[in-house]
């Protein structure tokens, strides 16, 4: 048995039981365990192979050519090659731009999703979704931090597993959270040279999380954080009570500025890697109209679930870290239990077996949310990272407003995220706000004095990825909803045809 | 920007600007193009700055760039392809009668 390998958007089939967006670990493992119910499955996922983000190019990489990657790296082959050898249809290079849940009033409607594969837009039909879309880096920004030269450190790390290419020049890693150190051993591995690695972990949070400590010393972490913790301390040069801290260039990185211990240092970089940990990749949930709730540990917002991951739209859950950050392993785990839920919903499988198959992998789940609250209270941003001061930083990229426009507007009454947006057009270029939602909604809960979750985030719509409108008026068309536009019926009307304008 | 630590095997030729650039079959066209020491790939629409990829996993849209004149594609989602034509964009894209917008 073999995937069947969907290249363009005519492979689709109309209707499956179960679509799964996104080919990382908690996608995957959904796909193997339902497709081994008998379920007909589809693995939609933009990148060209499996592996989602933390295993990426996993099944193109070896660990004789990469050892560099480390060992945790390489335990996605398993679930990548079971993957391969399943039954379902997989769409690598593939966008969805929209996904409209079940309706109520029509019991066998499922959710549909809009598609676009090599310039080609489909809708497909699902009885059942889950969202497997992983996470992304929370934004950091700073001043300077738009400039080339300037990655995230994720971006390093993908550039590590895709091209096995490290950054070029003098290297200055900034932020903080597990992930930075991960990349720092990653590179020094690989062997880049790291000029400094610039720790803004908030030292006021480290009582906060002892309370959390017993429980990470049962948790699988924490060994291998400790080795990783060593390893870059013994080989780079670590500052921390890093603030303040902005990038500067003509025209791209040359200098990183910022306090520590109460001294201003300037440090040469032609390479700057952010980092403020991750949060969950919401836009697909939130456009499907998924009720989105904050968590306040680990700051940031994500769909409510159940424990099975089923959002509040029908037919649609959401499983791994677009759900909450917990990790790959973890991500595996809500995979497979999501996936045997929802078999039960649409009634593939019966109670008895979902309840079966659920056992052990529940189990195996908690095991590894062991160990999180320590990390999550441990690396929580400090606030002037996630709410910038210096009026100049850019909050939003793309439409390049300022941290000190955002607070006039705030100042001038702006009710919420999405006033700001029309106010200002933050959030309203290309990225659709993924790279400043969470900024404007901690500047906005800063200048108020409220929790963000009663702040909200920016209201999304589909589609959720730019596509050409080409793309979308070549979109096959039911008969009633050619009737509803032209006034007349299908077969008197043919798309050649030019019509008038009203 | 990027350094290859790892030579590319099975190689591929497109152009960047006019310009050859060499990459590895299987490669996205944006790691590719910084790993050819390219380091703006678009001048912002607003301040005119140069942006060049952030993220490298089609979150930030910095890495747009034009890719067989169809504009706003992320470099970092694209596969290069022996031949491809690829342009970087100054400021926001244009529209035209036959870019099928
Ligand atoms: S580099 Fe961020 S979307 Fe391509």
């Amino acid at each position: 048995m073999s995937v069947r390998l969907i290249n363009e958007a005519a492979q689709f089939a109309p209707k499956y039981d179960l679509v799964v967006v996104g080919a990382g670990p908690a996608g995957l493992s959904a796909a193997i365990e339902a497709s081994a119910s008998g379920a007909s499955v589809l693995v939609v996922d933009e990148n060209a192979a499996p592996g989602g983000q933390i295993y990426r190019a996993i099944t193109r990489n070896a660990p004789e050519r990469q050892p560099f990657l480390g060992v945790d790296y390489w335990k996605g082959r398993e679930i990548a090659e079971s993957f391969l050898q399943s039954p379902a249809d997989y769409a690598p290079a593939t966008t969805v731009w929209s996904l409209n849940p079940a309706t109520t009033e029509d019991a066998s409607a499922g959710p549909v999703l809009g598609v676009t594969l090599s310039g080609v837009a489909r809708t497909v039909e699902a009885r059942a979704v889950i969202l497997a879309t992983g996470a992304m880096e929370r934004p950091m920004p700073v001043p300077g931090w738009t400039l080339p030269g300037v990655m995230s450190a994720g971006a390093a790390q993908i550039a590590l597993k895709t091209v096995s290419a490290i950054p070029k020049g003098r290297i200055v890693l900034a932020g903080c959270g597990p992930l930075l150190y991960l990349l720092a051993a990653q590179l020094i591995e690989a062997g880049a040279d790291i000029e400094a690695l610039l720790d803004t972990a908030d030292k006021g949070q480290r009582l906060a999380a002892l309370r959390h400590l017993p429980d990470f010393l049962r948790s699988p972490y924490w060994l291998k954080g400790l080795a990783l913790l060593l390893k870059v301390l013994f080989r780079t040069k670590v500052v921390t009570g890093v603030t303040a801290l902005s990038i500067d260039g003509d025209r791209k990185a040359e200098s990183v500025t910022f306090e520590a211990g109460h001294r201003r240092q300037k440090i040469p970089a032609d390479c700057v890697l952010l980092h403020q940990g991750v949060i969950p990749g919401i836009n697909l949930a939130s456009a499907a109209g998924c009720v989105i709730e904050w968590n306040d540990r680990q700051r940031a917002f994500q769909p409510r679930t159940d424990p099975f991951g089923r959002t509040t739209a029908p037919g649609i859950l959401v499983a791994g870290d677009g759900a909450e950050i917990a990790g790959a392993q973890h991500a595996a785990a809500a995979g497979r239990i999501s996936a045997a839920a929802t078999l039960e919903d649409i009634g593939i499988l019966s109670n008895e077996a979902a309840a079966s198959r659920l056992i052990a992998v529940v189990r195996a789940r908690r095991n590894y949310l062991r160990g999180r609250a320590f990390l999550d209270t441990l690396y929580l941003p400090a606030q002037q990272f996630r709410a910038p001061t210096q009026p100049e930083t850019i909050v939003c990229r793309c439409e390049e407003v300022r941290a000190g426009r955002l607070r006039e507007a705030i100042a001038l009454g702006a009710l919420g995220p999405n006033q700001l947006k029309t106010f200002l057009r933050c959030g309203m270029g290309p990225c659709q706000g993924r790279m400043c939602a969470s900024t404007v909604t901690e500047i906005m809960a800063t200048e108020h004095g409220l929790s963000p979750a009663e702040i909200g985030t920016y209201r999304l719509r589909a589609p959720v990825k730019p596509l050409r409108l080409a793309e979308l008026a070549a979109l096959p068309q039911t008969q009633d909803a050619i009737f509803a536009v032209t006034g007349r019926e299908a077969t008197d009307y043919s798309p050649e045809e030019k019509g008038t304008t009203p | 920007m990027l350094l290859r630590i790892r030579d590319a095997v099975d190689k591929v030729t497109f152009t960047f600007d006019g310009a050859a650039v060499q990459a590895a079959r299987g490669d996205t066209l944006a790691a590719a193009l910084l790993a050819a020491g390219i380091d703006t790939f678009r001048i912002s629409i607003v301040g005119r700055e140069p942006r060049a990829p952030y993220c490298l996993m089609g979150v930030c849209f910095e890495c747009l760039v034009t890719i067989d004149d169809i504009q706003n594609r992320q470099s970092c989602l694209v596969e290069v392809q022996e031949g491809m034509v690829v342009t970087s964009q100054n400021g926001a894209r244009t529209i035209g009668r036959d870019d099928g917008l």
